[in-house]
């Protein structure tokens, strides 16, 4: 059973007069427990592909599913406990809440989306801490930590609620090589310990071969990868 | 909800300088009302109970039409004996009434022997009087007081009258008034005081004993043209004459109309419109605070939605519902207008304090008047509530933009 089925997707942009095709009539899967990458240069289409797929944008045309739900369907309130039941996100600026510390930066989705128990979760967020390998920081605000700690807090926090699958817009595109890697590693880890199946999107060839899977995007249309291309 | 408040009072301390700022203009609008509300109370508490406690009493009883010729000092629509004991009788009956005096009131001449001026009298039974009201006694300047208030032969003259003409106390003066029948009688009178003047009116008359009055006057019957009425609890003025009014109804003329009528001090005085417009402006000032916080509180919430539209759209993504999203941002203004609430309260018992210790001394009219400035507790709720739910009203409009906010957009934003 695949975890994310699309067939046909579509999403027209309408500025003014004029319509911008951003995704062209694609069909794809992914399965439960995979490492895709969506690959392309800028504009051809992997991050609209990824805000579909996240709920976050809808499609105008074909059918997605996302854990067997027509995301298309769902209204704003109903995306949004979607997102928060069942999926995580790493945003390529990190993304965190200033104001919070590393550790309640990872709590979050636990307090204000989840209403976790705080005994849950407290032992769910020194869990992830150590998992991601960011314990000593954990009192940490966003501003006194590096890039690639800020984005292993991000990554923490994407699987704090346990979700499903987690959606990861260009992960590595503010970070140096060494780290970039790091990160890409760090989140296969995550995949392999927790299950986590991990979609992200890149233009950087050099991670490229990190993933399990990978589709090639050009103007909106796969024109390489496993899922095929029309 | 706490989760809520925590997180608006940190994301409040990440502008802090502004926060602070916004804070700081609601104490001070905090502390302009409260300190408004505080001082022309005691104002109005000072002047109120000087004309209820030393004039007019909180209600007085008249024949109908009377009031309405007050000036003139009617002799022609007096209250018969047998009308007064009615009266009376019904009084006695009401536990809210703590002190009746019965007064005939009537103009005269004053003479000297060498200058002659009018005067406006009230013809009193002293020691009902001096009950009914606690501070007259309280007015005199010269003399002193004999016989609850003044003896049978005596005169108390007010203040710029007695100065006017040069009389001291002691002086004999005489009273020429004309009776109800068109002639004129006089008789001589020995000054026992001098009383000072307040504001209001009979702040300006003089005081003499009711038999005296009676007998200048050439009254043959015990009557009388007015009945103050001084009550328990000056809070139930209105209650009370609706109710005096109801039971004096049963006293009616031959064609079955009521004879009588009630009116509350407010009706016979022209401080009752000082008043109204105190509270007029304690009115404004409210007004004029709710601006203050609406503006202030919604100006620093739009700039703070409009700074984190990528973390708005981050916490929606994440699966943040919008419910929670406005209350995050409606908590800020609440928040913001909770501690300007404390610390505007804070501020203003410690000034009115202040004020109390130094005692401020103002001259209204010929009257020196020491306030004593107070802040009730019902005074400080309402206007902590009023801003509390002013601020967060105006942090409903950013808040609710903030929770409508498409997350794709917002993360997005540059």
């Amino acid at each position: 059973m695949a975890l994310v089925e699309a067939s046909g997707l579509h999403k027209t942009y309408r500025e003014g007069d004029v319509s911008v095709h951003a995704v062209r009539g694609i069909d794809f899967s992914i399965e439960s427990g995979g490492f895709v990458a969506f690959v392309g240069p800028s504009g051809s289409g992997k991050s609209t592909v990824l805000n579909m797929i996240g709920c976050l944008d809808r499609a105008t045309g074909g059918k997605l599913l996302v854990l067997d739900t027509d995301v298309a369907a769902l209204g704003r309130r109903e995306a949004a406990d979607f997102r928060g039941a069942n999926l995580g996100f790493v945003f390529q600026d990190f993304n965190l809440i200033p104001v919070l510390s590393a550790a309640e930066n990872i709590e979050y989705p636990l307090l204000m989306v989840q209403n976790w128990p705080v005994a849950k979760r407290r032992a769910r967020v020194a869990e992830l801490l150590e998992a991601v390998g960011i314990a000593d920081r954990a009192d940490k605000r966003p501003d006194q930590l590096s890039g690639g700690q800020k984005q292993r807090v991000a990554v923490a926090r994407a699987l704090a609620s346990k979700p499903k699958l987690v959606l990861a817009d260009e992960p590595t595109a503010n970070l140096d090589h060494v780290t970039a890697l790091r990160i890409i590693d760090l989140m296969k880890a995550m995949r392999d310990e927790f299950g986590t199946t991990f979609v992200f999107s890149t233009h950087d060839p050099r991670i490229v071969d990190a993933a399990e899977e990978v589709f090639h995007l050009e103007d909106g249309r796969i024109v390489d990868g496993v899922g095929g291309s029309t | 909800m706490i989760r809520v408040l925590r997180l608006s009072a940190r994301n409040l301390a990440r502008y802090w300088r502004r926060s602070l700022l916004t804070a700081g203009l609601i104490v001070l609008g905090m502390v302009a009302v409260l300190l408004f509300v505080a001082v022309s109370a005691s104002f109005k508490q000072i002047m109120i109970g000087q004309i209820t406690d030393s004039m007019l009493g909180h209600l007085q009883v008249h024949q109908r039409g009377y009031v309405a010729s007050i000036e003139n000092l009617p002799l022609n629509l007096n209250m018969k004996p047998e009308m007064v004991a009615r009266v009376e009788a019904l009084l006695r009956e009401m536990p809210e009434v703590e002190a009746v005096t019965p007064r005939l009131k009537f103009g005269a001449m004053l003479s000297d022997f060498e200058e002659t001026t009018n005067i406006r009298l009230n013809g009193v039974v002293p020691e009902r009087e001096a009950a009914a009201m606690p501070l007259l006694a309280g007015r005199l300047l010269d003399g002193e007081i004999r016989n609850g208030l003044l003896e049978p032969g005596a005169l108390l003259l007010p203040e710029l009258l007695a100065r006017g003409m040069g009389v001291q106390v002691g002086d004999t003066v005489v009273l020429v008034a004309t009776n109800v029948d068109g002639s004129v009688n006089g008789r001589t009178f020995l000054v026992q005081g001098v009383l000072d003047a307040v504001t209001g009116p009979g702040g300006r008359d003089g005081y003499l004993h009711i038999d005296d009055a009676r007998a200048l006057l050439r009254m043959e019957a015990p009557e009388v043209n007015q009945i103050a009425i001084r009550l328990q609890d000056p809070d139930q003025t209105e209650r009370v004459a609706r109710r005096l009014e109801q039971m004096l109804g049963e006293i009616v003329n031959p064609r079955g109309q009521p004879l009588l009528t009630v009116h509350t001090w407010d009706q016979l005085t022209p401080f009752a419109n000082i008043a109204r417009m105190i509270d007029l402006l304690d009115l404004f000032i409210r007004i004029m605070l709710v601006g203050i916080v609406l503006i202030a509180v919604m100006n620093v919430m739009i700039m703070s939605v409009y700074e984190r539209v990528r973390e708005i759209g981050t916490i929606a993504a994440i699966g943040t519902p919008p419910g929670r999203i406005l209350a995050l941002f409606v908590g800020e203004g609440v928040l913001l207008g909770v501690v300007g609430t404390l610390v505007g309260t804070l501020v203003s018992l410690g000034v009115v304090r202040l004020l109390n210790v130094w005692s401020v001394e103002f001259a209204f009219g010929r009257q020196e008047i020491v306030l004593a400035p107070a802040l009730a507790p019902g005074d400080i709720l309402w206007v902590a509530a009023i801003v509390v739910a002013v601020a967060a009203a105006a942090s409903l409009q950013p808040a609710w933009k903030a929770a409508r906010m498409d997350p794709n957009t917002a993360l997005r934003h540059v």
